[in-house]
């Protein structure tokens, strides 16, 4: 035997990690975590989460571990582009950036000259809203929108018209105190590391986590108990647990009458105008019955004791009745009873009463007690803070159905017949939200040439008289947002906008401009449709019926070839960025918060910024708030010239940290020269925090309400009242039945009247109540992977060696009956057409669902991935199955309510493929060719070997 | 063939994995790779990294699969990488003193001027947890970070694992297993860790921590439905009851 000493060779343990380390934020999913950039002699070492930072406290997932790879990719564009061959051949010359945007300029000129809405201005995966938004503003086109329309608008817009604010960005759970987390669908994506560190704690703390999912995978693998529901049935469940809480009185009626419109009188004048609105004083404030005073009185006031049941007779001789028993006399009825659900929702009718139960045992059982005394928005002082530890969490699996709007308000309703809402241990608002409820302003319009719109075009309607519609009732959007078919569409209707140029409808368009939007694949229905009409051309004129399109991508992804003008994105790793409040902000609960991003590397090709360049072309184009009158550029320093000094309102600008002369005032302040530097010293990010008498019932909190104002989040510090009843949903409905001026045309009148239920309902998803159930038996759905949820670039060198091909997986038992084995190659076949996919039997799935990982299948070629790669070859789409109009009709496949593309709602069979009809699985596509100047793919990559000490 | 240690090592520095927090998410897996790509033992080479078959080094890697069927059925992510083994059988087994376990912290290493490529060890290891570098021609493995956990130019908060800071569920734990009272221990103790393997005696350092126990339903069950008649009286009591605003 050897000496221990000997065993113990000597190592260079203590190599310094890096020569520079940078702070910066990630940019591999929309989490948008701190992270601090090592580099050793100027290249990337080490990328980790950054431990001050407020959103991922020092942890990263894969995707942002995998940064290295992705600032490493051959799939990289170099310079811009400019197409010589004809749309979609992958032909294109390269082009100076003076050449490229002059021509941008030129064109884009034209049009605002004339018809500023003939540009359509689309971005997908980007998180620069409040810049996008606003430029659209200034170049006057209404014809805006990001991806929020085939990703959680429902949800987003739900959350805002029934309680001032949603999930994820909105708020989160209050992982510290809950007791018990139900979370429905899809939500392995956003927020997705501090998820995954709340239910870390959630773990620690005993707390019970159930999942209600089709799918038993990623976070639904550690719940305590999974409830695999049938797709587009949440809303049926959710409903039917509110039945339970109301028949057994397991309800916080005290909630509901302090912070709830339950108490607000609704009139009953059936076949009127008015019936179903709220009463209201001639102030127009909503009116309820005082039980103290005996007599109906403005319901906002402080101390009434308002009745909840009992019909009343208003003043003016009108009948109303209280929002409460409207709502208890719904679901207080069968038809939401756990056995009539239990078969349409796959969930067993014990297990929804059980639910229920449980719910209602912690919340009203185990009451939360925080020993803080507060104020709440009447000045009543309270010694404690009393909360309901139950909390809810949602994302795209509910909201991506026809049905996702109701269902994700059918939720809301939970949450405030528990007073689950920004209690302690329930569910709580993130600053600047809660907003108040319902939300505003309206879309602005009108369109004129030369000029700006006068307010954002993206908004949130009260009414018939907000929509952007014309004198026939026909949209005036180009993707048919704020029209009858889609009134809601707080996050437009991107899905469409495609299809609707192509056709010319409402209005041909000059130019799609788009940016990180991969329109033709992944991130469109019917890829195949999609393509042609990219490339259609007039018979008559032999020009493209979509004239000109412009992108801007980072990388070579599929929608490349069909662009014009190609306009090279760089990193996230060298460019500036702002996570903006005016956007989707990073706030936590307890404060709220912002953050930047910061070049860290300089780049090696000839591409700019997105954002730098738009502010370029605002000034080239002379748009006011970017131009100076004598035409000079207002933010010559770019992107982040703008994001120190831009000001959207006096004293409210991008960021809201550091601002003043003296880079001391938080919130509103005038802008400071030194913002940028003050962020970086502070590691990208700032962070305040909410007084502690004020960190909950913020809707009612007077601390709150006053920080809130002081921030600049609220315009008045007045108490937010949820909306069990949502009155803007009535108000269409009353349209759709003939009152009023504005009217929807008749081809709708019937799907809003059903649809626009001021208590949320449920009703099938569309697609399925269109098709054959025995045609089309099975629910199909996707889920992207942890490892590349929202990450643009699956191509990634270390990414696509964990998950390179998708399986179609499916139940073990439905397997079993058509004779499916693991690997077998099955066709799936919806409505529209089929594909071939490899099959994957497994347990933890609903009967009724199969379901695949999405956005693995590549275009070949495309991500300069070899034509051989498993995701051209193995991997596959559901995409090309389902449509982005419902089947038959010219009406959109997506939500009445927000325009929601609802991906979800898809039905197919399945059967084997006969061993003849094997082909690749990704699709009868022709290989893209990636243009000149691209990195070639290198067969090793040795990645670190220069930093490795002997 | 490659001794080890004189007696048991006194500190067993390793790892402890919750089972029954791990959702899979690979972060500690892709960490792991970036930072012993430019560590003690890298590079971790990806062959083909854009092609047909893209496959490198990783020395932790992330399983998910399904056990159990029906109610019983559940779906399990394990992350598994070199554990640290007592009597590690790929140090014994080793011809030329290449592979060896750390006489002062447990660690297995290998010292890649010695390793001849034969792939006996990773033969001899029944955890798989061996990572041949066919570019360079030698075998590699998790070094538990011994240049992270050691360097002293990290904050000393940080001397952990890679996989271990980044995990975002807190499902990683990094610390002395040879001493009862270290948390590490504590936890194995309290949360009933296991041994992968145990039968094959090699003693692994690591322990996995096990899925609590489902409930298949709710922990309480549900009031019995009240009769057709209790409705109307339930609004009555509604009527009755009297809330300030």
């Amino acid at each position: 035997m050897r000496d221990n000493k000997i065993l113990d060779r000597p190592l260079p343990l203590s190599v310094p990690v890096s020569d520079e380390v940078r702070t910066t934020t990630c940019y591999m999913c929309a989490c948008r975590c701190g992270i601090k950039v090592h580099l050793k002699g100027g290249e990337l070492r080490y990328i980790e989460g950054n431990k001050d930072h407020p959103v991922n406290r020092g942890v990263l997932c894969g995707k942002g571990a995998a940064g290295i790879m992705k600032q490493l990719s051959p799939a990289k564009l170099t310079k811009p582009l400019l197409r010589v061959g004809e749309r979609g051949k992958g032909e294109f010359k390269q082009i100076e950036w003076e050449e490229a945007l002059g021509l941008a300029t030129e064109w884009l000129g034209r049009i605002r000259e004339t018809d500023p809405k003939r540009l359509a201005f689309f971005t997908g995966r980007d998180q620069s809203q409040a810049l996008t938004g606003w430029w659209a503003q200034m170049f006057g086109t209404p014809n805006y929108a990001a991806h929020g329309g085939f990703c959680s608008v429902n949800m987003a817009a739900a959350g805002l018209y029934s309680i001032g604010g949603s999930f994820w960005e909105f708020g989160e759970p209050d992982f510290e105190r809950t007791r018990m987390f139900v979370m429905f669908g899809v939500a392995e994506d956003h927020a997705s590391n501090p998820i995954k560190i709340g239910l870390g704690k959630l773990k620690a703390h005993g707390a019970k986590f159930v999942s209600v999912n089709p799918v038993r995978t990623g976070y639904s693998a550690i719940a305590d108990e999974w409830i695999g529901i049938r797709p587009g049935t949440d809303g049926l469940l959710v409903l039917s647990l509110i039945r339970e809480l109301l028949i057994n009185d397991r309800i916080d009626l005290d909630f509901l009458v302090r912070v709830t419109n339950a108490p607000w009188l609704v009139v009953q004048n059936p076949g009127a105008a008015d019936h179903g609105l709220f009463a209201r004083n001639a102030d127009g404030k909503p009116l309820a019955f005082d039980r103290h005073a005996g007599a109906v009185v403005d319901a906002l006031l402080p101390d009434i004791v308002p009745a909840l049941i009992g019909e009343r007779v208003l003043p003016d001789g009108r009948k109303a009745v209280p929002v409460f028993e409207l709502l208890a006399r719904k679901y207080m009825d069968d038809a939401y009873a756990p056995e009539a659900v239990a078969e349409q929702c796959g969930v067993p009718a014990a297990t929804i009463r059980a639910l229920a139960a449980e719910l209602a045992r912690v919340a009203f059982e185990e009451p939360v007690v925080i020993d803080q005394p507060w104020t709440d928005w009447a000045g009543r002082r309270h010694e404690k803070m009393i909360g309901r530890p139950v909390s809810f969490h949602a994302m795209r699996g509910i909201s991506a159905h026809s049905n996702g709007f109701q269902t994700c308000r059918a939720l809301h309703v939970l949450q405030m017949l528990l007073g689950a809402v920004d209690a302690p241990g329930s569910f709580r608002f993130k600053p600047p939200f809660p907003k108040p409820c319902p939300p505003g302003p309206p879309p602005a319009g009108p369109v004129l040439a030369g000029d700006t719109l006068k307010g954002p075009p993206l908004g949130f309607p009260m009414g018939p008289e907000h929509l952007l519609v014309d004198a026939d009732g026909e949209p005036l959007r180009i993707d048919k947002a704020f029209s009858w078919e889609a009134p809601l569409a707080a996050h437009g209707a991107m899905h469409l906008v495609i299809r609707q140029a192509f056709e010319g409808k409402p209005y041909p368009i000059d130019t799609l401009m788009m940016f990180m939007a991969n329109m033709s694949w992944n991130s469109s229905m019917n890829v195949p449709e999609t393509i042609a009409m990219l490339t259609a051309k007039d018979e008559g004129t032999g020009e493209y019926r979509i004239p000109r399109i412009i992108y801007s991508d980072a990388f070579f992804s599929e929608m490349v070839p069909y662009a014009d003008l190609v306009l090279p994105d760089t990193t996230y790793l060298e460019r500036h960025d702002c996570i903006s409040l005016l956007d989707r902000p990073i706030s936590d609960a307890d404060g709220p918060a912002d953050s930047i991003r910061q070049p860290i590397l300089t780049p090696d090709r000839d591409v700019r910024p997105f954002q730098d360049v738009l502010i370029d072309l605002g000034a080239r184009l002379g748009l006011p708030g970017l131009a100076a009158q004598d035409g000079s550029a207002l933010y010559p320093g770019g992107f982040p010239d703008y994001m120190a000094r831009h000001e959207r309102r006096p004293g409210v600008g991008m960021l809201a940290g550091f601002r003043g002369a003296n880079g001391r005032t938080s919130g509103k302040g005038a802008p400071n020269p030194h913002q940028i530097e003050a962020y970086i010293a502070n590691g990208c990010f700032w962070k305040d925090e909410i007084p502690k008498e004020a960190r909950y019932f913020k809707h009612a909190n007077k601390a709150y309400l006053d920080y809130a104002v002081a921030m600049g989040f609220l315009d008045k510090a007045e108490p937010i009242v949820m909306q069990l009843y949502s009155e803007p949903l009535q108000r269409f409905r009353l349209a759709a039945e003939g009152h009023g001026t504005r009217q929807p045309p008749d081809r709708l009148r019937a799907r809003i009247t059903s649809a626009f239920d001021p208590l949320p309902i449920w009703y099938a998803p569309f697609e399925g109540a269109r098709v054959s159930e025995s045609e089309f038996p099975l629910h199909a759905v996707t889920q992207r992977p942890m490892i590349m949820y929202h990450a643009w670039d699956s191509q990634n060198a270390w990414q696509r060696q964990i998950l390179s091909h998708n399986k179609l997986y499916l139940p073990r038992a439905l397997a079993n009956s058509l004779g499916i084995e693991e690997g077998d190659r099955v066709w799936v076949t919806s409505h529209h057409g089929r594909i071939q996919a490899e099959a994957r039997p497994m347990e933890g799935v609903n009967g009724m669902t199969v379901w695949t990982w999405n956005a693995i299948g590549k275009r070949k070629g495309a991500w300069n991935l070899a034509p051989d790669a498993p995701e051209a070859v193995r991997g596959f789409l559901l995409n090309h199955l389902i449509t982005e109009r419902l089947p038959g009709e010219e009406i959109a496949n997506a939500d009445p309510i927000t325009g929601q593309a609802a991906w979800y709602d898809l039905r197919v069979r399945i059967e084997k493929c006969a061993a003849d009809e094997i082909a690749d699985a990704s699709g009868d596509f022709e290989a893209l060719r990636p243009p000149d100047g691209m990195a070639g793919r290198p067969d090793i990559l040795r990645q670190g070997a220069r930093f490795r000490v002997a | 063939m490659t001794d080890l240690p004189k007696g048991e090592s006194a500190k067993k520095l390793g790892l402890v994995i919750d089972l029954d927090t791990c959702v899979g998410c690979h972060a500690c897996a892709v960490a792991c790779k970036e930072w012993n790509s430019g560590g003690i033992a890298g590079p971790l080479p990806d062959h083909d990294p854009y092609g047909a078959a893209p496959h490198g080094v990783w020395f932790n890697r992330v399983h998910s699969f399904e056990a159990g069927e029906g109610t019983e059925g559940r779906t399990v992510h394990f992350p598994r990488s070199c554990l640290h083994c007592e009597t590690p059988a790929c140090v014994t087994v080793c011809p030329t003193g290449a592979s060896y376990k750390r006489a002062s912290d447990g660690i297995v290493l290998v010292d890649e001027d010695k390793c001849i490529g034969c792939k006996l060890c990773s033969w001899a290891c029944p955890y798989g947890a061996r990572e041949f570098d066919d570019d360079a021609g030698v075998m590699k493995k998790c070094t538990l970070c011994v240049d992270r956990i050691y360097n002293e130019t990290i904050p000393e908060a940080e001397r952990i694992p890679a996989c271990v800071s980044t995990c975002p569920a807190g499902a990683r734990h990094f610390g002395d297993l040879g001493d009862a009272s270290s948390k590490v221990s504590q936890l194995v103790a309290a949360r009933g860790g296991f041994d992968l393997m145990p039968e094959m005696g090699y003693q692994p350092t690591n322990k996995y921590l096990p899925p609590r126990r489902k409930t298949s339903a709710p922990s309480c069950s549900a009031a019995p439905e009240p009769a057709p008649a209790s409705i109307e009286s339930r609004f009555l009591k509604w009527v009755d009851r009297v809330l300030s605003r």
